[in-house]
């Protein structure tokens, strides 16, 4: 397998008061057309380490790497020109709340059409008919009605199925997706994650999901990372996750409760290596 | 003795009615949740009774006394509420010490506000040093420490917390529900919470209350919960959802 994305030693850091803090510190990996997860708590980088692959990273960050390579595009070589055309059409990124990635003004019609119009000339006809196509992909049952509203019109759920529609309308070979879940309830998680799965399988694309979700990174993915403080500290196919043997993955599983709690007090981890 | 008794209880927002004839009951030293979807109306339940949802008709009690409408200084010292985001509900600009000494101002509580102020950190877990802080020197769940420190400050009896824990990572939510256990065993308290994480109910509560539309659609106790035994449907599926996502999901799609 082709990979799509390879990463080799990604370190992002910030200016602090006593000189460069690295929150990212070479990291590797790379995917094909697959379903990676990264896991971690808030601090781990995660998130930093997919802003850094859509070069979203501005100064006064900084980010290097041996190699950051999508497709044929030298990431951090490549020009704003180039970044643009990959930003979007070939790399798409889903955030976190809905509420705060749709523009409040532009209707949902016009938002998703964006994408598409931005990045190829189409027809007039041809942008609504795709538009109406890609809501009925995420299940929304009355797009007709649905492109006219405006996003304080819609639930969160359906928020975010419209910010999927919009990201994959251009037809990109990878998503990543921050946390595209965290801001909604547990019913319509599930719902957004199948629709994310099945339309990653059916145009047989890249997935990066990052979430401080364990089960739920396990049970939409194919393998797993385990960042913590920058740096992967585990790797396993997701299926192995409850087996992992890594102390911080076996700590992280066992800070959770379950549906049946017997346990009097959970587990927590142990802090005081990581306050160094 | 019920701390809390809640009869037919319909709140509005203006001309829409979000709460309908809720009736509960919780006792002293139980903690009782609140669970379903958004939109069900559980936090609304806890802004009645705190005072800030003031359009309700039906009975609230609180220790035996009717609770009227609004805010008020005696009910403040008896119950307290804890905000979903400690991120938003502490003042940025105001010292850790600050915002758990104005509660014994404004209650004009006699005595060393200092003593009182690192009383309630030990109690939290929270070292003495971070008295003289400000919140964004502070972690998300040290933060939580300080809204439910701010809460305890005037030593109510009873507390409401709004999902307490869903805006923090699964091992800072298991510190802080640690210590809302702990809290609960040594000081006897008792908590009304709303959340919607069946996995903590059952770590945490006693007893449930399942929400829908505004309406309650089953209470139970949470061995009920813990033996899958819930009988209405939708608290079946609910539970349904937070057990399934474990069992791999790529094998339904394929």
């Amino acid at each position: 397998m082709k990979p799509i994305l390879e990463v080799e030693n990604l370190r992002v850091s910030f200016p602090a008061p006593r000189g460069r803090v690295e929150v990212v510190k070479g990291i590797n990996f790379s995917l094909g057309a697959e379903r990676l997860g990264i896991v971690g708590e808030s601090g781990s980088g995660k998130s930093m380490t997919g802003r850094s692959i859509l070069r979203l990273i501005q100064r006064p960050g900084r980010v290097t790497a041996d190699r950051l390579q999508f497709e044929e595009v030298d990431i951090l070589s490549a020009s704003d020109r180039q970044m643009r055309a990959v930003r979007g059409a070939r790399i798409s990124m889903v955030m976190q709340d809905p509420k705060f990635s749709l523009n409040p003004v532009i209707t949902i019609g016009d938002q998703i059409a964006e994408g598409l119009v931005a990045h190829r000339r189409l027809p007039r006809a041809q942008v609504k008919e795709k538009t109406l196509e890609m809501l009925r992909a995420v299940r929304i049952a009355d797009p007709e009605k649905v492109v006219k509203l405006y996003p304080h019109q819609v639930s969160g759920g359906m928020g975010q199925r419209v910010m999927i529609a919009m990201m994959l309308i251009p037809e990109p070979t990878l998503l990543i997706a921050d946390e595209p879940t965290s801001a909604l309830d547990v019913s319509v998680q599930a719902q957004v994650l199948d629709i994310i799965d099945e339309l990653i399988r059916r145009n047989n694309m890249g997935l990066i999901l990052i979430s401080h979700d364990l089960l739920l990174v396990s049970a939409y993915c194919d393998r797993i990372l385990v960042m913590r403080n920058g740096e992967v500290v585990d790797e396993c196919a997701a299926r192995d996750l409850a087996a992992s043997t890594h102390p911080y993955t076996r700590g992280l599983l066992a800070a959770m409760p379950h549906l049946n709690e017997t346990r009097d007090e959970l587990p927590m981890l142990d802090r005081r290596s990581q306050a160094t | 003795m019920n701390i809390l008794e809640i009869s037919d209880l319909n709140v509005s927002y203006g001309t829409s009615q979000v709460v309908h004839d809720v009736s509960f009951s919780v006792k002293e030293g139980e903690i009782f949740a609140l669970c379903g979807e958004s939109g069900s109306g559980k936090s609304t339940i806890l802004r009645a009774i705190a005072g800030l949802a003031t359009e309700w008709t039906g009975a609230i009690s609180v220790l035996g006394r009717a609770r009227e409408r609004g805010l008020s200084a005696r009910f403040a010292s008896e119950c307290q509420m804890v905000f979903q985001d400690p991120y938003a509900s502490l003042h940025p600009r105001k010292t850790i010490d600050a915002t758990l000494s104005e509660p014994l101002r404004i209650h004009r509580v006699a005595g060393n506000h200092g003593d009182r102020i690192e009383e309630v950190l030990d109690s939290v877990g929270l070292d003495r040093r971070f008295r003289f802080r400000f919140p964004h020197q502070l972690s998300g769940g040290q933060r939580q420490r300080v809204a439910i420190a701010r809460a305890l400050m005037l030593q109510p009896r009873l507390l409401l917390l709004d999902e307490p824990t869903s805006a923090l990572d699964v091992s800072v939510q298991a510190e802080v529900l640690n210590l809302l256990k702990k809290l609960r065993r040594e000081q006897g308290l008792t908590y009304v919470m709303v959340t919607h994480s069946m996995p903590v109910i059952s770590f945490l509560c006693d007893r449930l209350a399942v929400m829908r539309h505004g309406r309650v659609v089953e209470t139970a106790d949470v061995e009920q919960l813990k033996a899958d035994r819930m009988t209405d449907p939708y608290s079946q599926e609910l539970v349904a959802l937070s057990r399934g996502r474990p069992d791999q999901k790529s094998e339904k799609t394929q």
